[in-house]
């Protein structure tokens, strides 16, 4: 069996990506003698890629000098974290508790219905991202959906297609 | 500082955000320019300025005219009348009574401001606003006046607790930092609000982040820190940016930094972000992610002020706790003192949410009761529907029923009831609410933020979710309430933190004012708030219906059959009881039964 790092790199990996492995070292190398570096870096790496694929992982701990499962550990401790590419655009269901009484269950039972998968799941042709998120803090709003980095707030079940219908039709675009 | 005859406040909320806030900004940055106005009329980022219904919208100063209801299109002829000719334009104005402006007209009358003064007030991108409404001038007596003990001894007196939610005398867990004989010393705050259904803090980083940082710089002085983190969850980006502004420019002022007012005192500010883990608020969670590690929480002791961040003393406290600190300074412990209860002074920020007529952001002093909250910020319930309970505490906290409405809103007499103030998130309920399902709502919550460090909170969250996921399901057991109890009792006494030895509160309260909800679903297979999909089952009336076919067309499994103009049937086998067809009939034409 391979050790984890005799691993071939995928060739889709950012690692293998010049453009990206150069974004990536800037972010190790900005952050690298920060105390408690590895939270901020990740960070940094999930934000500016997007996800932080095993080998992006892998290459952390090396030049980290931190062994590879501290760097998973925390990788699979917080949500934040995806370890795969997400779809272009992102939904997000509220699940503070003041959206959960004004209605959620509705409103993913909908999502569903139009876009025929799961939350957690993208559709299969890689645009949308369906996930249940901890509470925004836009209570006063309930229920809120968050689609890429706009909220919308006090969402009806059947308003949910037209507010959908940019990020699909963003997508027939780019196919 | 540069003058400017007005000041334009544009709300970018999330909420106005999503209307086009930043388009309105944008036409209005334009149009100032091309009329020759940019020098003369500031155009200004703030939070909430109403409760975004009418959004986006702006206000202007010093003439206090609310604007809503805009588009781009508006902005150029809003200019030309208003900040060309001083004519108000009044078709866009919002009347005083339809502002439902909570935080910048004049607080409901028993609201008192103290934390939120600022906020929606000043620009909080701009730290000579903050130095314009007194700001940074505690910190100024402090450092040339007072010594750190005596820092310590005013904030005693007045008797600050902790508003994180366990009400911890603040100045008690400086002075036990302070008396650590180890070097250096790191003072926390914890902006990790992860409470569903609580956003005050999020509020005041957002609105006023120099309030905080200045209440961190004076506490780090009466502890001797050198060193402070503030850490933000990561669910609040724009709170992240407004703080690392703000802090870059108190650095600027010399208000961070080495050598601060020219005394030997230094120390400077950080902010870290977290990554979406719940139990990161719990103090020495907190401690580890800071560090880059898991946010597992550890025992105590030692506890932080002997060994918290790098093995250091370390001081944590909430965003509102450093943020009455420059007020309490300024004003004097007396003052603060006079606010309040015996053993609660002061005034609690809380984040209203739920089935109330007026939701938003409050400051109330403390031993206000339940009832003024609930009808008198809150303006009742909504739809003039029954009060069925009152949610406090955070996922840890409890379920109130009317009983308790009168009871004061303080730290002693909220744990006694079996709740607890927690960080100050308040969910109201309707009677159309299912308590049963609302435990294990707040069951699932925890179970799923659980570290997995400890067995009682891991298991034991867990085999409560089960227990209370195949109640809602009809399928409860003789003895399961009985089986609820033990447990709770046992995760409650054997967990290691306060995530896990509050975990089961959502579950004791409501087994404790509810407990008749339970009997009706486990022995009687009956939901009585109509809310569990396995004991309702939805029809449709055959009186009202109009044949119109909103409801199957909605139906997200094809459940709904009939032809136009006759009447419809709802076929159980098929429905699975998610409630569109009765939110998009506009006939009432559909019950539950």
């Amino acid at each position: 069996m391979l050790k984890l790092n005799e691993r071939p790199i995928p060739a889709n990996d950012p690692i293998a990506n010049p453009e990206q492995k150069m974004l990536i070292d800037q972010i190790l190398e900005a952050n690298k003698h920060t105390p408690g570096a590895t939270m901020v870096i990740l960070n940094e790496l999930q934000s500016k890629i997007g996800f932080v694929s095993e080998a992006m992982q892998q290459y952390v701990a090396e030049q980290l000098h931190v062994p590879l499962s501290r760097v998973h550990g925390v990788i699979s401790f917080y949500s934040f974290f995806t370890t795969s590419p997400r779809g272009r655009h992102t939904i997000k269901f509220c699940m503070g508790t003041a959206c959960y009484v004004g209605g959620m269950p509705q409103l993913i039972e909908k999502a569903k219905q139009v876009l025929g998968i799961e939350p957690g799941q993208t559709t299969p042709d890689g645009n949308i991202t369906l996930e249940v998120c901890r509470c925004v803090g836009a209570c006063s709003q309930a229920p809120v959906l968050v689609l890429d980095e706009t909220i919308a707030g006090r969402v009806r079940p059947n308003k949910l297609p037209q507010l959908i219908r940019p990020l699909q039709e963003d997508g027939k675009a780019k196919e | 500082m540069k003058y400017y005859r007005t000041h334009v406040l544009v709300c970018t909320d999330p909420e106005c955000r999503a209307k086009g806030a930043y388009e309105i900004m944008d036409a209005l940055q334009d149009e100032l320019v091309a009329q020759g106005l940019i020098d003369e009329i500031q155009v200004l980022e703030t939070p909430r300025i109403g409760d975004c219904d009418q959004g986006p919208e702006l206000l202007v100063y010093p003439d206090a005219v609310h604007y809503a209801n805009l588009t781009p299109d508006d902005i150029p002829y809003i200019v030309e009348e208003h900040f060309l000719k001083g004519r108000i334009a009044q078709k866009f104005v919002v009347q005083e009574t339809a502002a439902a402006d909570e935080e910048l007209r004049a607080p409901t009358p028993k609201e008192v401001r103290v934390v939120l003064r600022n906020c929606g007030k000043i620009d909080p991108e701009n730290i000579e606003d903050y130095i314009a409404e007194d700001g940074y001038m505690a910190l100024a007596k402090v450092m040339t006046e007072m010594t750190p003990e005596q820092v310590i001894d005013e904030v005693g007196r007045s008797g600050l607790r902790g508003r994180g939610g366990a009400g911890f005398p603040a100045a008690k867990k400086w002075q036990l930092c302070r008396q650590v004989a180890d070097n250096p010393k790191y003072i926390i705050c914890n902006a990790d609000e992860g409470d569903p259904g609580a956003f005050m803090n999020r509020r005041v980083l957002e609105g006023d982040p120099h309030s905080v940082i200045e209440g961190m710089i004076i506490a780090a002085y009466a502890i001797g820190a050198s060193q402070g983190y503030i850490y933000c969850r990561a669910e609040y980006p724009i709170a992240v940016r407004t703080l690392r502004i703000a802090i870059q420019q108190a650095r600027e002022m010399g208000f961070l930094g080495k050598n601060i007012f020219e005394s030997d005192f230094s120390f400077d500010l950080e902010v870290r972000v977290g990554a979406g883990a719940f139990v990161c608020g719990e103090e020495t969670a907190l401690i580890a992610s800071i560090e880059g590690r898991r946010g597992e929480p550890r025992p105590r002791p030692p506890f932080p002020a002997q060994k918290g961040v790098w093995g250091k003393p370390t001081s944590n406290n909430n965003v509102e706790t450093y943020a009455n600190v420059p007020q309490i300074i300024l004003k004097g412990a007396s003052w603060f003192a006079s606010m309040g209860t015996e053993k609660s002074k002061g005034t609690k920020t809380f984040a209203l949410a739920g089935d109330l007529k007026h939701t938003g952001l409050i400051e109330v002093p403390l031993g206000i009761t339940l009832r003024e909250i609930v009808y008198e910020v809150g303006g009742g319930i909504k739809d003039d529907k029954g009060f069925k309970a009152i949610q406090t505490g955070g996922p840890m906290g409890g379920c109130l029923p009317a009983e308790y409405l009168d009871m004061p809103v303080d730290y002693e007499s909220l744990a006694a009831a079996g709740s607890m103030m927690g960080s100050g998130g308040m969910v109201v309920m309707d009677e159309e609410t299912c308590m049963v399902d609302i435990a294990r709502f707040f069951m699932e919550f925890t179970q799923d933020e659980s570290c997995g460090k400890c067995t009682p909170c891991r298991v034991g969250t867990r085999r409560l979710l089960e227990i209370l996921e195949r109640i809602c399901n009809g399928e409860g057991q003789d003895g399961d309430i009985e089986l609820l109890e033990k447990l709770s009792q046992e995760i409650r006494t054997n967990s290691l933190c306060g995530l896990g030895q509050g975990a089961p509160n959502p579950v004791i309260s409501t087994l404790k004012h509810f407990r008749h909800e339970y009997e009706a679903h486990i022995y009687e297979h009956r939901c009585p708030a109509k809310v569990c999909k396995a004991l309702i089952r939805y029809e449709i009336l055959p009186e009202f219906c109009t044949g119109c076919t909103v409801c199957a067309r909605n139906c997200p499994v094809n459940a709904i059959s009939g032809e136009r103009r006759q009447t419809h049937h709802i076929d159980p086998d098929v429905c699975v009881r998610c409630g569109i067809c009765m939110q998009v009939c506009n006939f009432n034409a559909i019950v539950i039964r």
